[in-house]
């Protein structure tokens, strides 16, 4: 190997500035979650699955949805995990807090699972299957952080 | 080697800003009418072939987002990254594999939501190009300088091929930029980067195209009409332009010889009947024609102000606007291969050719055509 | 006609967590080269290259016309095939429909990925939706984790049934010199090791890598007369299925079924367990080491733990799986799938050395990724019928 001290490997840092399409069935879930503190799915008229995130197609079936069903809010931990490690988000560019609950939450109504936070004040609770609730924010924008996180309900 | 044709194409209406579509909407939206087109279910397709690029997503692994409203659930599937013709090409090749039959064939980009000029700035190289500032504008403006100081070729002569394609584009209802316009009004557009005025540009763009591909065992089975693949190559250059002769595209001569080679084609001028090709800037058509062979080097502009490119012309080239009327990366090369299927049919409505049995549909991939994909399909097998 | 395919050649770099030392390019000619040795042939007789990576790994748009000094294809057709960390994989499928489909002869098939050049976590986190999972998704190991505690829930499985498998291919890894980390550990060490995200400790993921892997591919009309035991590639199947990460099973790898049925059912291998001799997994954490052979029908659901206690899987075992010593112990991303196919390929055609399985007449390679993705290659001693 070449000696180190004579390698430069800086090519600086790189960024790339994106703004995404949220599509038609994600801003009416996104404005039911703001006004209404609901959540929706889409239903498949086909196979019957309620999906979550809405998509518009139920990708099994190879069908357009456009039937709406409340589900949840409440719901039970479909599985999940408790993120140790310290990274860094990309979203932000800084170190992500850990450790944090993170959940794939089957809502009531649901057949699909809905990635959230889950509280883990009490890490006992967090099992699978566990009833969970969501816990909305106050100041509600339109976006995933309407909610801010799942915790166990007793 | 057996033979494979195209049996279904389906383009979304190329627009400068799908805001209300997500990924696999436009994909949804364009595999549906590629099914529809050929008289097929999503049943009847046995793999999948997406193409898209994680950079111009803004996404790794980008094709997450359409495998599903492309109808792959539970289908054998793969993902190509550059242009459209590329994954058509790995289409065909899985179709004549001995594994599948019919491939379903998708490309889509949305130019709208990334920073073009951040993203193409991307494909220089990290150590040593791209901190000067390059992008795909400022490059082909180099390539433009190189070809028309070693051939003669003004601004205004190439600013032909500008008035010609928008010109066109009134004509195909899936244009983007549909545009009456004269000589005058493209030397007298914004200068961007010198020779290239914002009218030499294509423009930033969102679409979604899909064809069916199919071997010869099942082609004849659905309800279009085949269009046969004779010939079809690729090729790429060096990478640095200094490596290269900016002034000339190499890989697009031997791509291009390839194609004719397997075509069985010997004199291209007389054999191929209208051309599709990837006129990012203005320059680039006079230089890709004249590469395969379509002009001398240095005087297609001599054909094109003879009016031989027009729709009515001898040789029509863009009958479709090509990318001058709408440029989304990825998928417009694939628009150019669906383009040329519904002329030979004679399905292309108002910007129909005269004369369509034998087609040309070209795809570039990287900075200044430095890869190359040329195909050329036939109403006959 | 379509062609029959066989590989003819492989080469890998010595596969390290930082290679300052070279670029991509330089990577890339590293594998190459070594293929081109391995089959005796030059950069001339190849027909045509496919290459593949993860864009945001390296941050380089268009790499396939970015690294053409290094993979030797100027002049030549370039092609890139991306599918995330199915990549490697879907580039040796690429490869085997490119030569099947008469279209080209010998075909170089290189994947490569230098991780140490980006932050590995947020690269793979924005490969999920950017409205629906990004603000709670932290990269492989936080869904690779919500998959173990699906499985362990499932089924009664522990951490120590996991950390057997960490146990099985670090131990595997000292036999295969272009392998990154070659550290024996022991189930204690596991264990004790820190928890990243439960049930995963460090030591049950894979690592960061700087590496490359070239495959060469060639017609059923030149393959043996260019390699006196080439390597038949007999199908392949590729599942990329979900959309949305909620959309999964947790607990199962419905892909890694599929692919296993659709490649067993057309070759009429009805007992994988007898008929197949040696599984290269792309296996990026120890619980999957459990729960995919399932899924894959090696054993039956839940039966895994047991199995692998017996030592089924250990080198001189029924069934033994990550000779190479796996992803666990080298993870150059793009080139992980590739990795899998040639150390498979490398069974089949005898040249595995220390790390040989004896009589390899069937090995089955396989790559993950995306959204739980499985791409899967079936490799054969005999020419396919």
């Amino acid at each position: 190997m070449a000696d180190k001290d004579q390698l430069i490997i800086e090519s600086g840092e790189a960024a790339q500035p994106f703004k995404y399409a949220v599509g038609m069935p994600g801003s009416k879930f996104f404005a039911e979650t703001r006004d209404n503190k609901r959540l929706m799915g889409e239903k498949c008229p086909k196979c019957g699955r309620v999906y979550v995130p809405p998509r518009g197609i139920c990708g099994k079936c190879y069908v357009k949805m456009d039937e709406w069903v409340e589900v949840g809010p409440l719901g039970v931990i479909g599985t999940f995990t408790i993120l140790r490690f310290a990274f860094i988000d990309p979203e932000t560019g800084h170190q992500k807090p850990v450790p944090y609950g993170y959940g794939f939450i089957k809502l009531d109504g649901a057949d699909t699972l809905y990635q959230h936070y889950i509280n883990i004040e009490d890490e006992s609770k967090i099992k699978i299957g566990a009833r969970v609730e969501p816990v909305w924010a106050e100041n509600r924008k339109g976006t995933t952080r309407d909610i801010e996180y799942f915790r166990v309900i007793d | 080697m057996d033979r494979a044709a195209i049996i279904g194409v389906g383009m979304t209406k190329i627009e400068a800003n799908k805001s209300r579509e997500t990924f696999a909407d436009m994909a949804w939206e364009a595999v549906n009418k590629a099914l529809d087109d050929a008289g097929m279910t999503i049943a009847d397709i046995d793999n999948v072939v997406t193409t898209s690029s994680d950079f111009w997503d803004g996404r790794t692994i980008s094709c997450m987002a359409v495998g599903d409203a492309s109808g792959a659930a539970d289908k054998n599937i793969s993902c190509i990254e550059g242009d459209g013709t590329y994954g058509a090409f790995y289409g065909y090749m899985r179709a004549l594999s001995g594994s599948y039959k019919t491939t379903l064939v998708t490309g889509h980009s949305k130019g709208s939501q990334g920073v073009s000029s951040l993203l193409t700035n991307a494909a220089f190289d990290p150590i040593y190009e791209r901190g000067l500032g390059m992008d795909m504008i400022s490059a082909c403006a180099m390539q433009a300088n190189a070809y028309m100081n070693k051939t003669g070729v003004t601004p205004e002569q190439a600013a032909l091929v500008s008035v010609k394609n928008h010109g066109n584009a009134l004509k195909n209802p899936v244009a983007q930029l549909p545009m009456k316009i004269s000589v005058g009004d493209v030397m007298k557009s914004e200068m961007i980067a010198d020779p290239l005025r914002k009218l030499d540009c294509s423009p930033i763009s969102d679409g979604c195209c899909a064809v069916v591909i199919a071997h010869e065992a099942v082609a004849e089975k659905f309800k279009k009409r085949p269009i046969w693949v004779r010939g079809l190559a690729f090729r790429t250059d060096a990478f640095f332009f200094g490596d290269r002769d900016l002034a000339r595209s190499n890989a697009l001569a031997a791509a291009a010889q390839d194609a004719y080679k397997m075509a069985g084609i010997t004199d291209p001028k007389k054999e191929i009947d209208l051309i599709e090709l990837y006129d990012a800037f203005t320059y680039q058509e006079l230089l890709w024609l004249e590469e395969m062979g379509f002009a001398e080097y240095g005087k297609a502009t001599e054909l094109l102000a003879q009016g031989q490119f027009d729709i009515d012309g001898a040789l029509p080239v863009n009958a479709s606007g090509g990318l001058m009327a709408g440029h989304p990366v990825i998928a417009a090369g694939l628009y150019r291969i669906a383009e040329i299927v519904l002329q030979l049919r004679g399905e292309a409505g108002a910007h129909q050719v005269k004369k369509a049995k034998t087609g040309l549909a070209h795809g570039v991939n990287g900075l200044c055509g430095q890869s190359h994909c040329v195909w050329i399909l036939d109403q006959e097998r | 006609m379509a062609k029959r395919v066989a590989i003819v050649g492989t080469g890998q770099t010595f596969h390290k967590s930082h290679r300052p030392d070279v670029n991509g390019q330089e990577i890339i000619n590293e594998a190459v080269q070594r293929a081109l040795a391995d089959a005796d042939l030059k950069i001339k007789d190849i027909d045509a290259i496919v290459i593949g990576n993860m864009d945001h790994f390296e941050g380089i748009n268009y790499v396939d016309c970015w690294s053409v000094d290094g993979s030797g294809g100027v002049m030549k057709p370039v092609i890139k095939i991306t599918t995330g960390g199915t990549t490697g994989a879907s580039l040796a499928i690429g490869g085997n429909h490119m030569v099947g489909s008469g279209m080209f002869e010998k075909v170089l098939v290189i994947g490569w990925e230098k991780n140490s050049e980006s932050d590995t976590t947020g690269a793979i986190t924005t490969a999920f939706d950017p409205i629906w999972d990004r603000q709670v998704f932290a990269g492989a190991i936080s869904g690779l984790a919500a998959e173990a505690q699906g499985y362990m829930a499932r089924y009664g499985a522990s951490d120590r049934d996991g950390a057997r498998v960490s146990v099985r291919d670090r131990k595997h890894a000292m036999n295969n010199p272009h392998a990154q980390l070659r550290k024996e550990v022991t189930l204690e060490e596991v264990l004790a090791s820190p928890m990243l995200a439960d049930p995963i400790h460090l030591l049950d993921v894979c690592p960061r890598t700087d590496g490359a892997c070239a495959v060469i591919m060639a017609s059923e009309d030149v393959a043996e007369k260019i390699c006196p035991k080439p390597d038949w590639i007999w199908k392949t199947a590729a599942r990329h299925s979900y959309a949305y990460l909620g959309d999964a099973d947790y607990g199962r790898l419905v892909s890694m079924e599929r692919c296993a049925k659709e490649i067993f059912q057309k070759v009429g291998i009805k007992e994988p367990r007898k008929e197949i001799d040696v599984i290269e997994m792309y296996q990026p954490y120890s619980f999957a080491g459990l729960i995919w052979i399932e899924d894959m029908g090696i054993v039956g659901p839940g039966e895994a733990p047991g199995y692998i206690w017996d030592g089924n899987t250990d080198m001189g075992g029924e069934l033994p799986v990550n000779p190479s010593g796996g992803v666990i112990s080298c993870n150059p991303i793009g080139a992980t799938g590739l990795i899998r196919c040639a150390e498979a390929a490398m069974q089949v055609m005898g040249k595995a050395e220390g790390r040989q399985v004896p009589d390899v007449n069937f090995a089955v390679s396989t790559g993950f990724g995306g959204c739980w993705w499985t791409d899967m290659l079936l490799h054969g001693k005999k020419k396919p019928n």
